[in-house]
């Protein structure tokens, strides 16, 4: 166990070593979800006077998209760089060493984690010089990092299963576009319930990535909702579980190659 | 002599600006992912037209055509500037795996390069034009326009045009796919700091003065005009898409020149 241990933080330290030693990712990561925050909680400002929209600041109501959208960016990253091993055989060199293999995916995850707690804080910090009030005060601020975090790790998985089946950077890459689709298609940029068409509707209920923006979103402009928080948590477990297993059954797959 | 070297050199000029282009067209034609360029703005379509409905029921949103061809416009502009953007990153892979060289070597006149690369991004751009279009239709836009589209489509070419140059200018400068964020970011930033969701007066704080002194902004809103049938700011949109092509074919010569100079 203790050797095991030994394994995943030696990892865990090259994942994390390895994003930093990346100016690139860094300021991509963080640049790209605030600029698309700055355009959409501006140029949405208007969605604000449309009846029964909740709270009266757009901004307040787009602040989940920065801390969702960094989350997808880990997990390219995440899967990029796992392909990356597997493309320059690090991967296969590993296999060889009693290193378990399972130690390089957690240890991974474990960059992603720290990705993930930079993007969250310094998301929260622009924000509310942005103007952001979280309603649920310090402790949902904390809880708010918590569930972008589990975001990030799900995703993260996600994007390690992706590297993992393919084997491939540009696999991984192309992928991007399906996450980005994902994300716009739930109820990012408006209440579900003020979803003029049906059809996007439907799919932006069905879609759990409405459910982790409106967990995010609830601690912003509700407070604490339970229900919201509840769904929000349940659904970042769920892909976190489930995405997990699909990368520790791909992670098999490829060591028995 | 002279007449006939001058008189094969326009003949060279066109000779190589077609086989260029439909050395490109048909690359682009027998690889599915040269469509990846509609991808985006057909994704960026579906989501706002289809999410965001309702902000035209906003108080002072006054678009005739209604928010789906109010959002259309955006994403056909947006496919056919990417396009041109796929285009440069074209240019820079051509120059990375030693053809452009070859090219160069072979070319009687080399701006024809240049006009063969607009040609077959015009190409790809009536095809992601298309795409668009027809998504649009399908969820139901409507089209109110009648000889005005031939302005939409105009503007629509110039942007193309214009997209394209800029990014064979990066792309014949820099001479490696690393090129790639240098053309993307640009064109992505002045696509999106313009009024994407709402028409300009209802934008408010940094974004409306931005947008206000964002040239594509009167392309957009221009293009926007044709579409519902009031036509508006004709002049200074088509003059402003003219002088973006002349700024950006001199852009293109000069990265032409200095990819000469290097032995590319």
């Amino acid at each position: 166990m203790g050797a095991f241990i030994t394994q995943v933080a030696a990892l865990a330290a090259r994942s994390v070593l390895r994003t930093a030693r990346q100016p690139a990712v860094i300021v991509s990561a963080l640049l790209f979800p605030m600029m698309f925050f700055a355009i959409n909680a501006n140029g949405l400002s208007a969605a604000s006077r449309i009846p029964g929209f909740p709270g009266d600041s757009y901004v307040d109501f787009a602040f989940a998209f920065p801390l969702v959208q960094a989350a997808l960016f880990g997990a390219i990253t995440a899967g990029s760089d796992l392909a990356r091993d597997i493309e320059s055989g690090f991967f296969d060199r590993l296999s060889l060493t009693p290193m378990r293999p399972v130690s390089l995916l957690l240890g991974m995850l474990f960059g992603v984690i720290a990705l993930g707690l930079l993007q969250g804080v310094v998301f929260l910090c622009v924000g509310l010089l942005f103007g952001v009030d979280v309603h649920s005060g310090f402790p949902g601020m904390v809880v708010l990092v918590g569930l972008t975090i589990l975001t990030a790790l799900g995703f993260g998985a996600i994007g390690a299963t992706l590297a993992l089946r393919t084997g491939s950077v540009e696999a991984v890459e192309s992928a991007f576009p399906l996450f980005f689709v994902a994300i716009f298609m739930s109820s990012i940029n408006l209440p579900r319930n003020l979803i003029e068409a049906d059809w996007f509707r439907f799919i932006a209920t069905v879609n759990p990535i409405s459910y982790l923006v409106e967990g995010i979103r609830s601690l912003v402009i509700t407070g604490w909702d339970v229900q919201a928080l509840g769904l929000g948590f349940g659904c970042a477990l769920a892909i976190v579980v489930l995405a997990l297993a699909a990368a520790g059954t791909s992670l098999r797959t490829r060591m028995a190659r | 002599m002279t007449a006939q070297t001058r008189s094969g050199s326009t003949g060279g000029f066109f000779a190589v600006a077609w086989a260029v282009a439909g050395r490109q067209t048909y690359k682009y034609f027998r690889n599915p992912a040269f469509l990846a360029p509609a991808l985006f703005p057909l994704f960026f379509f579906v989501a706002f037209a289809g999410g965001l409905t309702r902000i035209g029921s906003v108080p002072g949103f006054d678009y005739a055509a209604g928010y789906t061809a109010f959002q259309f416009v955006w994403a056909l502009l947006q496919a056919v500037t990417m396009g041109g953007a796929f285009t440069g990153f074209s240019i820079a892979g051509d120059f990375e795996n030693g053809f452009a060289r070859r090219l160069m070597l072979a070319a009687s006149n080399r701006r024809g390069i240049v006009l063969g690369y607009v040609i077959a991004s015009i190409a790809r751009a009536v095809m992601t034009g298309t795409l668009v279009t027809v998504l649009a239709l399908v969820i139901g836009m409507r089209i109110s326009g009648g000889y005005d589209l031939f302005g939409l489509v105009g503007l629509v070419l110039l942007a193309n045009i214009a997209a394209t140059l800029f990014g064979a200018g990066v792309a014949m400068l820099m001479r490696t796919q690393q090129a790639g964020p240098v053309i993307r970011t640009p064109i992505f930033l002045v696509l999106f700091l313009a009024p994407v969701f709402v028409p300009l007066r209802l934008l408010n704080g940094w974004l409306e003065t931005v947008a206000s002194i964002n040239p594509f902004t009167t392309i957009l809103g221009s293009a926007r005009g044709f579409l519902a049938g009031q036509p508006q700011n004709v002049l200074p949109a088509f003059g402003i898409g003219v002088a973006l092509v002349i700024v950006f074919v001199l852009w293109a010569l000069f990265a032409l020149r200095r990819a000469e100079k290097a032995g590319s």
